[in-house]
């Protein structure tokens, strides 16, 4: 046997160029296919990402009438007990309390449906990076008396600019319509200009005020030390608190997890078609070889090569070749995938689009480890397949016409 | 003592057509061991059909080939590669050496399919090439070599599994007068020697020459053996 994968690995070296060629195209294959699968599956992390750290969070905590109607009076039940049971469960990083209601926002450009969403800045900040996003102004540091803090695309539809005015007017907990004077203290821009268009951030004792709340809130908005334990740490808190619908991300946004769970599906089929390519030019490589080696296969045969031994032979080297192009391909890819994973790749000529997706114009690829190792078997799997046809066309030579052929 | 009997040898190419072809008709014969014996005739003769048959490369249309008591035309394609591993060593006109390898590792080879220790036929191989003049050429691949020499290493590869006879198909064909000389005085030593059987097919009359039997073909049929 030893002798077999001798000689297949020197005829591997026998046509230099050829096997240079076959390797190279196994390896930009390789290349091609994790980087575009690095590509997808950074461009979903970051949609994911962006949406958890934003303004999805872990989990959610609202009252169940909300979700079908974010009314005022939808606040969440038993709140004391809501917050303690938050407090002792260990799986919670942090939480943070907020009371949203519908409203109108205006200025002298328009008037626009929005959500107020009334917070507690610090306890926000451990939730949501809004505070990092900020285009222009502050986060909620500098105005004492209703500050408000809004999208870069409501400004824009509005006409404002920090320290410019704005009416919100909604329902109180009277039913009674109230209007109040916000003054914009900082302008942020998120990677969706959806969220940015829609959401309008006051301080919850503002809102508390003038809605009349008495303390009610909406919404808890929950941060887990891993994305791993939101699952079980969901399961816990709905336990501990069955008047209230407690979801993880996934959950509040099922076309993330959907779009994931395709995405991982879809550079699968991706990788299998490029492989299959690279199939074809395995095999036309390999039947290239055995032809022009139609005389010395015939000799083997003649001297007495058994058929599982040339057959082995042919297999092995097509092994060879994809054994040496798969670390190669590995590496390059490894090398070029942690480069733009940390220098991200600009598409600023695609931000609107993007931005519209909810993701940003530097797309950061990202390639679990997993993914490595799968590939690899994928590829070595390919070339096994591809040498059984070079391999079968070798054993269906006639030794007698194979040895006097030219 | 016979070591290869032929009985109504007949193979036709394309049979019941109208460009049947007759390759050999009805061959009748005997090889006693230790024979030095060139097959010849005109091409299309039918030398290289034969030799192929008697090989076991290729299958008679109808009757037997008998070696060593072992009717070779009845075994099947998997005992066929066997029996010719361990019973023909083949010499062929092109050299067929395996050009990744050195002249010992191509002596080596056959061994090695056979099983033998590593030291058994690194030892064998050497004392070949050594009989075949090539002791110095030992580490070299074919395409550092002339064709004599490569010639000289097929001889050396034919003889490594100690076959009971030898074929060699227009062993000289493709080479010099000086090469073709040396070949034949090694292989001539070697029947001599080891009292191994050779069995050519040739047109040249350098390799007839130095023949001891010589079997006339045309047109498939044997017309002289002298």
């Amino acid at each position: 046997m030893l002798q077999i994968i001798k000689i297949a690995w020197r005829n591997v070296w026998r046509n230099k160029l050829r096997s240079f060629v076959v390797i190279l195209s196994i390896v930009l294959g390789i290349w091609a296919g994790l980087f575009i699968m690095s590509l997808t599956l950074g461009l979903n992390e970051q949609r994911m990402n962006g949406a958890i750290n934003t303004y999805l969070s872990h989990i959610q905590i609202h009252n169940p009438k909300y979700l079908n109607d974010p009314d005022i009076h939808s606040f969440i039940l038993h709140r004391d007990e809501t917050l303690s049971a938050l407090q002792q469960n260990e799986n919670v990083k942090a939480f943070s309390t907020r009371a949203n209601v519908i409203s109108m926002v205006s200025s002298s450009k328009g008037a626009f449906g929005v959500r107020i969403v009334g917070i507690d800045p610090e306890q926000e900040k451990k939730v949501s990076n809004i505070y990092t996003m900020m285009k222009s102004g502050e986060y909620f540091t500098k105005f004492k008396r209703n500050p408000a803090v809004i999208g870069q695309k409501l400004a824009d539809k509005l006409g404002v600019k920090v320290r410019s005015k704005i009416i919100l007017s909604f329902q109180d907990m009277d039913k009674e319509i109230i209007s109040a004077a916000f003054r914009v203290e900082g302008i942020y821009k998120t990677s969706s200009s959806r969220y940015d268009e829609f959401n309008i951030f006051v301080k919850r004792q503002d809102i508390d005020r003038l809605a009349k709340l008495q303390g009610n809130i909406h919404e808890i908005a929950v941060i887990c030390p891993s994305i791993n334990q939101v699952a079980q740490t969901t399961a816990i808190l709905q336990q501990a608190i069955p008047d209230s619908q407690v979801r993880s991300w996934s959950d509040v946004a099922p076309e993330l997890g959907y779009a994931q769970k395709m995405m991982s599906s879809a550079i699968y089929i991706f990788m299998g078609i490029i492989l299959f390519a690279l199939a074809f030019g395995i095999i036309n490589t390999m039947l290239m070889a055995i032809l022009e080696r139609r005389r010395e296969l015939g000799m083997l045969m003649s001297v007495g090569m058994n058929k599982v031994k040339l057959f082995l032979m042919i297999v092995f080297e097509t092994i060879f070749l994809s054994t040496i192009a798969v670390p190669v391909g590995m590496l390059l890819s490894y090398l070029f995938i942690q480069y733009f994973a940390h220098k991200g790749i600009d598409l600023s000529a695609a931000a609107k689009g993007l931005e519209s997706l909810g993701i940003g114009a530097i797309i950061y690829p990202y390639l679990p480890t997993h993914f490595y190792f799968t590939i690899t078997l994928m590829t070595v799997l390919v070339a096994f397949i591809s040498s059984l046809i070079p391999a079968k066309k070798a054993l269906s030579l006639n030794p007698a016409e194979a040895v006097r052929s030219i | 003592m016979s070591i290869i009997t032929t009985k109504d040898l007949f193979k036709i190419y394309n049979a019941d057509s109208e460009i049947e072809v007759r390759a050999l008709n009805g061959v009748n014969l005997d090889i006693q061991e230790g024979e030095f014996t060139a097959i010849v005739g005109p091409s299309g003769s039918g030398k290289t059909t034969l030799l192929n048959i008697i090989g076991g490369l290729d299958q008679p249309t109808s009757g037997s080939v008998i070696i060593n008591d072992t009717e070779v035309t009845k075994l099947s394609s998997n005992q066929l590669i066997d029996f010719r591993l361990h019973n023909i060593g083949f010499v062929f006109q092109a050299y067929n050496l395996i050009p990744v390898l050195t002249a010992l590792e191509n002596v080596e080879f056959i061994m090695m399919m056979q099983g033998q220790a590593k030291d058994l036929r690194q030892k064998r191989a050497i004392e070949l090439l050594k009989a075949v003049g090539l002791e110095k050429e030992i580490n070299k691949r074919p395409n550092k070599m002339s064709g004599g020499q490569q010639q000289r290493v097929a001889v050396a590869r034919a003889l490594a599994s100690k076959p009971r006879f030898v074929l060699a198909d227009e062993p000289t064909a493709n080479l010099d007068s000086k090469s073709t000389a040396q070949l034949l005085d090694i292989m001539a030593a070697l029947n001599q020697k080891e009292g191994t059987t050779f069995i050519f097919s040739t047109h040249d009359q350098r390799v007839i020459d130095r023949a001891k039997r010589v079997i006339t073909l045309d047109d498939g049929k044997i017309i002289s053996d002298v």
